[in-house]
């Protein structure tokens, strides 16, 4: 019975060395830190060091026109950045999971894979010499006679979307792939066999068998875009209004962190509804999910 | 749509050309980037003005400081490959841990804890940035006023800047690990303790080999995810900039060629990385996880 | 006799409510093969995964060459195992795979490079030491597994259905090789596995294992010829089974008849009562077949029938005949004569058997051991 006892001591002790790194990261790092950021967002500041609980932060997002007008701006453009995705994404995912086989397969989707490997700022730097007054697009249109001057192609609201949608482009076609490649051809031949048309093979059978690598890349393209900082900065310059710049100036520029952790639980709010709605929609569990993309 | 069915002329011209379209839309932004790194021009814009090395190798005495001469950039590169290695080493570690936790280990609470470990993934970085500040801050004023300590680690700076780099790379680490250790079947365990194996020995030589290209893909992952990791750093960077928010001052400035031969280091680099990575792991193609 | 290498005390083994076995005891002689063989779900992988201390039992005692398992670990235990799916660890080359354990014992490298070249010679599979496990055949890899284990010179090897996965052919080539490779180490074997021709073919001593408990432990040829209990007359070997009342019971053999009203004569085993239920078992080589009553061995009672349907397979052929007043269907094995080679369906026919072969138990409403 001893013997026994030892043992049980023993695995609770490896339990609980295994158990003791995770629950010091999310407690310590993800857990208490939003706590507190949620502490922060609820209080004002009467006084130097003087604070007391209050919504005042919340009140000046909606009093104020501005912010809460760049926060529809950044849910808009976030979204409509993720439907341009997925429908440039696709008929890649299509041509890689069906198209093509074997070594052209994955070739290509190796290549496609490769611009991701490279830091988001090299990109961004890419497409600010290719899109700049200037850059090498807007001369290129000079030399070829289609506007007299060179033109700025930055700080555009579509250049931010060309930006958004470049950089979102693999997380869309990496679960557009799996959940394409386990359609059995045999379906779609099916579908054809009894008379079926191309669109309504596309409505009826791929578009309802790729449903969960769907939600699972707009999910993710979304909750990334809402979050990204350097893209829109970079491409939309002064123009970009963009919610995260929002956080980083009454964080970092003007120390009113209130306000900030006011902001930042805003766009988390935001972000998490999207996901939650986008996994009710399809009907599907969000570990699943995270575990497809 | 499928080969096995007739496509039409246009069908099949047209999806040649948006491919054609589509890589170029892909690669012409690093091609540019690549391309006038070598520009003999103080700008990097068209027109050619023929080529030069001066963005990798030029000094001071040529009017033109190169890569290699930039000493900022130099040891901005150094402290993100200093956090990097911190980072892949915590999350690996730590992922590991959790991989075992989550499938091996049984505890009341484990799918709640499961669900929690992949909530890093669905905050934005800039919010997982402020939150680690603020709290780092509450708890660096606390220590001072209550005990008179001053904790310099938790002021933003580089140990900042793993921690929130770790929170959620960790969490990617967990996912790729986890999903390899699922799929061992555990009679080879059974089989390595039958043939006479300690634990100690069944782990070293049956389940770490097995785990091995999981490792080694989750730190490659890691590795690149801390070294291009915008958002959390520029929330917790303090006196030393990593290279990405280095880069990001310079680029607001408008910068020189030396950021375009900086990104051509860092393509041929992380090139390198992801050929090692497939020619050593070809069993297992690295997950290109988030 | 020398001690058993296998010896087994009273074993139980509960999960919850359920016991998977069941007051078990049970000793295998030193060098022989002892086959446990039952349904899926009968305790027979709880039994082996017992004996390689992979579970604990709940009571009783597992002895190894006399020495008690009690506290002894898995990795302690002078037994290896073959597994189901053979486990073999496909991050090593074969030749790895078979010093894994020797390895483990602390074995220089050169001698266990020898020894594993050795052993894989024996098993023919010299000069595959480099190969990956996943260039190998699903025979050879057998193969492998069970040099894996022989190489350690275990006083007991387990075998857990390792023919379960491989395809008909080859599991016929394998029980033959397994045989002679038995045969060639004069290890002890234990092998469990549910097909009852694996089971026969191989072993010196069956144990018919039937919810957690034994239902007999012989020799193949008894249990094939002299079934204990129902239960082994109808798992071991093909049986035509027939329920019904003892009408009377004369100097051991018992007249039954059918529900349907057939009547036959079958040796009791056990204690039969006048009009009790029971059922007999006759074995379709027991019966013989006529196209006329004369054609039949005189002495035994004899039955009218047509061809039900005929069952050609070579060497198994058999015919399925309905008895003419009960319609009662009846399976007989066709001679190797050829003599009824012709037969057409719808026939009419002869047949009869000798009562002395065939077995009636009596029907239990309690348990029949």
């Amino acid at each position: 019975m001893l013997e026994a006892g030892t043992r049980r001591w023993q695995a609770r002790l490896m339990l609980g060395l295994f158990l003791m790194p995770a629950v010091l990261w999310l407690v310590s790092l993800i857990i208490l830190p939003h706590l507190d950021l949620a502490i922060l967002s609820f209080r004002e500041r009467v006084a130097p060091r003087e604070y007391r609980a209050s919504l005042e932060q919340y009140r000046t997002f909606f009093a104020e026109p501005l912010y809460w007008h760049i926060f529809v701006r950044t849910a808009l453009m976030s979204a409509i950045a993720t439907l341009l995705t997925l429908l440039i994404a696709f008929p890649i995912a299509w041509t890689i999971a069906k198209l093509l086989r074997g070594r052209a397969s994955s070739l290509l989707f190796v290549v496609c894979l490769i611009p991701f490997w490279v830091s988001e700022t090299v990109r961004t730097l890419g497409w600010m010499i290719l899109l700049r007054e200037s850059g090498v697009l807007p001369s290129l249109l000079v030399k070829l006679g289609i506007t007299d001057v060179p033109i700025e192609l930055l700080y555009r609201d579509s250049t931010i979307l060309v930006g958004l949608v470049y950089t979102s482009l693999l997380f869309m076609v990496v679960p557009l792939v799996g959940s394409l490649e386990s359609l059995d051809n045999a379906l779609i031949e099916a579908a054809y066999d009894l008379g079926a048309s191309g669109w309504s093979v596309l409505r009826k059978i791929v578009i309802p068998h790729a449903a969960p690598g769907i939600t699972a890349g707009c999910i993710v393209v979304f909750m990334m875009t809402l979050g990204n900082y350097l893209t829109p900065t970079l491409l939309g310059g002064k123009n970009s209004q963009w919610f995260t710049e929002q956080i980083y100036t009454q964080f970092i520029t003007r120390f009113n962190w209130e306000q900030g952790a006011a902001f930042g639980f805003l766009l988390l709010l935001l972000s998490t509804s999207m996901v939650w709605v986008g996994l009710r929609l399809t009907g599907q569990r969000f570990g699943e999910v995270m575990r497809r993309s | 749509m499928i080969p096995s069915l007739p496509r039409p002329a246009w069908l099949r011209a047209g999806t040649t050309l948006y491919l054609a379209l589509f890589l170029a839309f892909l690669f012409l932004p690093l091609l540019v980037v690549a391309v006038f790194g070598f520009n003999d021009a103080p700008y990097p814009a068209p027109p050619w003005h023929g080529f030069t090395l001066d963005w990798f190798i030029g000094n001071e005495a040529k009017g033109r400081t190169g890569l290699f001469g930039d000493s900022e950039i130099l040891a901005s590169i150094w402290t993100s490959f200093t956090v990097a290695c911190w980072v892949t080493g915590l999350s690996v570690a730590v992922g590991t841990a959790n991989a075992f936790l989550i499938e091996r280990a049984r505890f009341p609470g484990k799918a709640a804890l499961s669900l929690l470990m992949l909530a890093p993934l669905v905050i934005p970085g800039v919010i997982l940035g402020i939150s680690i500040l603020a709290f780092a801050s509450r708890l660096a004023e606390f220590a001072d006023d209550t005990f008179g300590l001053e904790l310099e680690f938790l002021r933003p700076g580089l140990p900042l800047v793993v921690l929130g780099q770790f929170s959620y790379i960790v969490a990617i680490s967990t996912l790729t690990i986890s999903a390899r250790l699922k799929r061992f079947d555990r009679t080879l365990e059974e089989a390595a303790y039958n043939l006479g194996a300690s634990r100690a020995a069944v782990f070293r030589t049956i389940t770490v080999p097995y785990l091995r290209p999981a490792l080694i893909g989750s730190g490659a992952i890691a590795f690149l995810m801390s070294f291009e990791n915008f958002n959390t750093t520029l929330m917790l960077v303090g006196a030393d900039s990593p290279l990405t928010i280095m880069m990001y001052g310079r680029m607001r400035e408008g910068a020189t060629p030396v950021l375009n031969a900086v990104s051509l280091f860092l393509m041929v680099a992380s090139a390198l990385l992801a050929f090692t990575l497939m020619r050593g792991g070809s069993s297992q193609k690295p997950a290109p996880a988030a | 006799m020398s001690t058993p290498d296998l010896e087994a005390r009273s074993l139980v083994k509960r999960f919850g409510a359920y016991t998977a076995v069941d007051t078990l005891s049970f000793s295998v002689a030193r060098g022989s093969f002892f086959s446990i063989l039952g349904p899926s779900g009968c305790g027979k992988t709880t039994l082996l995964r017992m004996i390689a201390g992979f579970i604990a039992p709940d009571e009783g005692d597992i002895l190894i060459g006399g020495n008690s398992m009690a506290d002894v670990a898995p990795n302690r235990r002078p037994v290896n195992m073959v597994f189901q799916q053979l486990a073999l660890f496909p991050m090593m080359s074969v030749g790895e795979n078979v010093a894994f354990g020797l390895a483990r014992r602390g074995v220089a490298r050169a001698e266990r490079v020898k020894k594993s070249a050795e052993m894989l010679e024996r098993v023919g599979l010299g000069g595959a030491g480099h190969k990956a496990v996943d260039e190998l055949s699903g025979g050879q890899r057998q193969r492998v597994a069970i040099a894996r284990s022989l190489v350690l010179e275990p006083t007991l090897l387990l075998l857990d259905e390792p023919l379960g996965a491989l395809d008909l052919k080859l599991r016929e080539h394998m029980k033959i090789e397994l045989k002679q490779l038995q045969a060639a180490f004069g290890t002890t074997f234990v092998y469990i596995t549910h097909d009852q021709s694996e089971a026969l073919v191989l072993s010196d001593h069956v144990g018919v294992m039937n919810k957690g408990r034994f239902e007999q432990l012989g020799t193949p040829q008894e249990l094939y010829y002299s079934p204990a209990t129902p239960f082994v007359a109808g798992f071991v070997g093909s049986n035509n089974k027939i329920a019904g009342r003892a009408k009377s019971v004369q100097g051991g053999i018992v007249e039954l008849e059918s529900a349907e009203g057939w009547s036959i004569h079958a040796q009791a085993h056990g204690a039969i009562a006048a009009g009790a239920a029971v059922e007999a078992f006759v074995r379709p080589e027991v019966a013989s077949l006529g196209r006329t009553s004369s054609e039949l061995p005189a002495g035994h009672p004899q039955y009218a029938a047509t061809v039900e349907s005929l069952l050609f397979d070579g060497a198994n052929s058999a015919v399925l005949v309905r008895e003419q007043k009960s319609r009662f269907e009846f399976r007989i094995a066709l001679p190797q004569t050829g003599r009824f080679a012709d037969l057409k369906v719808g026939e009419a026919l002869q047949f009869g058997f000798d009562p002395a072969r065939a077995v009636c138990f009596p029907v239990a409403g309690s348990p029949s051991a």
